[in-house]
């Protein structure tokens, strides 16, 4: 049986963020991009952790709860914008907001 | 004493900001008249600084404020009544009253009447700063001053196109030379640490003579330029196009004679350069003769007149450059009596024939205006040295001067003029007043001007004709006792006899063929025709030149600066960094698409950009090399994508 050494966690969160980077730069639906934030965040989460366990400090896990904290209240913000922005135009499709176009 | 000092200096400047704030009405009659009183006080003031000057009383030097201190530098705003300055005070003042007076009449249906008394007052007061400034720099802000009113009088009728190109040239010309007087006060500064007339004059004796040489010559420079030099000579005959009290007051009696004033101010340092001084007295018998020269031909009253001041000023650079500072003074002073006197008289003929100058279109004027005909004969005479009018005391001694002084080249030349002013000067009385009323077939209608113009031109006809033997004795011991007293005998008396009377002969006879020749106004075809009259009357072709040699190919120059360098370079350079950002633009907005997922590509790319630099600059340059690759190609995916 191997051991789970530090590099298997950050090679773990290595491979989240670039799932949750890919999902970032290639979905369309904006509720799947919340997902790959959400990815993204639990990622750097991992990393944090598993770093904090390494040097037994616990500054870290402080972080990673600060960083939940964040994500928690982004979603509720986001959700919020995403729910009325359904309510206006009927869907939630990136491509079709473009109100900024330069 | 203090008090007259200060009245004499701004009660000038008090009527011009007052006639200047009716400068845009029509005319009213106040203005002229509380201009002239106020000018009539500064009069007042100055004759009694005068008095207390004669009767040896201390010079007043005042300082009515700090203008510059920093560092060492410190120049105030003083002011010195002392025995040169005092002269210069009561000619301007004097000759300033009377053409104040006089314009009140000249004036009288100019729709600028008020304009033209707050110029004047505003010239009057510049040249009061001129000539009481205690240094150079309060020197220098006259000088401006007084060149400034030069060019809003000269081109007092801007309306006309060469009134302004007249005024124009003056300025421009006044400023080649200002700038050659700027760096002689800055060597002056720079070489005895002050611009105090007193305390600069005492350095110059432990400074080495080719310093002062330098010093002396760019002074000289600017001395040039205001009072009409040989090369600097043709804006005095084109400014004649002002009104002819402008003529009398400032391109005759006073503003012209700064140049003279500034040479005599600075004796003490030309007297440590006779080099200088000799080259100085040269230019000037030079330009005696060669201004002389063009007043023999001339068919414009006001420019002969015009010529004939620069003539007079070549006599007293003369005396100045001889370093008989005392007699260009003198002359000066005498000089400023008689030719303002000509100036005011020919403006009353203007008037008479309506602004016509040609002198033969007129002839037997004598019959309809009298005194002013007795006035300008008496200018004339006064001004060709007969005895014993003033010029008489002045002009010879300048003679005396050259032949004491063993410079006898200067002195055959200087009598030559001399037989050639009175030439031209009785050759124009001649063919104003006397022969046929030629007139009459150009259907003139000639009057004598008023009476309160006359009686205002009276004090200078007779100071022309006392001036010399009343004056010379008291002037003579007030003013040696700041400048050098050197006295100008002739030992033998039978030269001294000789001369004079072989003067006033040669003098005498000319003005008799003048009048012969002139009495008749015929004009001879034949010497129409001769080289020298061509030369003389196209003024030795040297406007010609400077238009030729000068104007235009600067203004070539002006042309390739402004197509080759000015468009082609600078506004190029400018355009080209504009264009780059508005390219940039142009080429990057589409960036802007509006869609959020290629805003956090962008983001993204940027991002990694950043951090593959960061990696690159603490790992090595290769990485660096693969970092732009791999960024490059990522951009360029991106860009292909927002072009679709």
């Amino acid at each position: 049986m191997m051991e789970i050494t530090l590099s298997h966690y950050l090679i773990l969160s290595t491979i989240l963020f670039a799932i949750g980077l890919v999902g970032v730069l290639k979905r369309t639906n904006l509720l799947m991009l919340f997902f790959a934030t959400e990815i993204l965040l639990n990622a750097v989460n991992i990393g944090f952790a598993a770093i904090s366990r390494y040097y037994g400090d616990l500054t870290g896990q402080m972080f990673a709860f600060f960083v939940i904290a964040i994500a928690a209240s982004e979603v509720a913000v986001g959700l919020g914008l995403l729910i009325i922005w359904f309510k206006r135009s009927g869907d939630i499709d990136l491509t079709s907001m473009t109100s900024m176009k330069g | 004493m203090e008090f007259y000092l200060y009245l004499a200096l701004f009660s000038p400047l008090v009527g011009s900001l007052v006639a200047g704030l009716f400068g845009a009405r029509p005319k009213t009659l106040l203005t002229g008249l509380f201009t002239s009183t106020l000018l009539f006080t500064a009069l007042v003031s100055s004759t009694i600084l005068l008095v207390h000057i004669l009767d040896g009383g201390d010079i007043i030097h005042v300082e009515l404020m700090t203008w510059m201190a920093t560092g060492d530098l410190y120049i105030p705003f003083g002011f010195v009544v002392d025995q040169v300055s005092v002269v210069m005070m009561m000619v301007v003042t004097l000759v300033s009253t009377v053409v104040h007076i006089y314009s009140i009449g000249y004036m009288d249906h100019d729709k600028g009447f008020n304009r033209f008394f707050s110029y004047l007052s505003a010239f009057v007061f510049s040249m009061m700063i001129l000539v009481m400034s205690d240094n150079f720099a309060g020197l220098f802000i006259g000088w401006e001053g007084v060149g400034l009113c030069s060019w809003l009088l000269i081109g007092f009728w801007y309306h006309k196109e060469s009134a302004t190109w007249a005024a124009n040239e003056a300025f421009i010309m006044n400023r080649i030379a200002d700038l050659a007087m700027l760096i002689g006060m800055f060597l002056i500064y720079w070489t005895t640490g002050s611009l105090q007339y007193d305390i600069a004059f005492a350095e110059f004796a432990h400074v080495d003579v080719e310093t002062l040489t330098t010093i002396g010559i760019f002074l000289f420079i600017g001395a040039m330029g205001k009072s009409a030099q040989f090369p600097l000579h043709t804006w005095l005959a084109d400014a004649m196009e002002g009104p002819t009290p402008v003529s009398a007051l400032i391109h005759a009696a006073t503003m012209v004679t700064a140049g003279v004033y500034l040479v005599v101010r600075a004796n003490p340092l030309y007297d440590l350069i006779p080099d200088v001084g000799y080259f100085i007295a040269s230019l000037g018998a030079f330009v005696a003769m060669f201004a002389a020269s063009m007043a023999l031909v001339n068919r414009d009253m006001k420019r002969i007149i015009a010529y004939s001041t620069l003539s007079q000023l070549g006599y007293m650079f003369v005396a100045a450059g001889l370093g008989a500072y005392w007699v260009a003074l003198f002359h000066l002073m005498a000089h400023a009596f008689f030719k303002a006197l000509l100036f005011l008289g020919a403006g009353n003929v203007m008037h008479a024939m309506d602004d016509e100058l040609d002198p033969f279109k007129m002839g037997g004027l004598k019959k309809h205006m009298k005194w002013t005909w007795i006035m300008m004969t008496l200018a004339s005479v006064a001004l060709a040295g007969i005895y014993p009018l003033a010029g008489f005391f002045s002009k010879d001694l300048i003679l005396e001067v050259a032949f004491v002084e063993h410079h006898y080249i200067l002195y055959a030349v200087l009598l030559i003029t001399a037989m050639m002013t009175a030439f031209y000067s009785f050759r124009l009385i001649s063919l104003i007043f006397h022969g046929t009323e030629r007139h009459k077939q150009h259907g003139f209608h000639p009057h004598e001007t008023y009476t309160f113009v006359l009686i205002a031109m009276s004090p200078l006809a007779i100071l022309a004709l006392v001036a010399g033997f009343l004056f010379k004795g008291s002037y003579i011991e007030m003013v040696t006792t700041l400048l050098p007293a050197t006295e100008y005998h002739i030992h033998s008396p039978i030269v001294f006899w000789i001369m004079t009377i072989g003067t006033q002969l040669l003098v005498g006879l000319s003005i008799a063929y003048a009048y012969r020749k002139y009495e008749h106004a015929k004009i001879d075809k034949k010497i129409e025709d001769n080289f020298f009259y061509k030369l003389l009357i196209n003024q030795w072709y040297i406007p010609h030149f400077y238009e030729e040699y000068i104007t235009k190919p600067y203004r070539e120059l002006s042309m390739i600066a402004w197509k080759q360098v000015d468009l082609k370079i600078v506004d190029a350079s400018v355009d080209g960094i504009a264009n780059i950002f508005y390219k940039t633009g142009e080429a990057t907005h589409n960036m802007q698409d509006g869609n959020l997922s290629t805003m956090l590509r962008w983001m993204v790319a940027g991002t990694a950009v950043l951090l593959i630099l960061a990696v690159a600059f603490t790992t090595g340059y290769l990485m660096l090399l693969l970092a732009f690759i791999v960024g490059y190609l990522y951009v360029n995916r991106l860009r292909r994508e927002y072009v679709r």
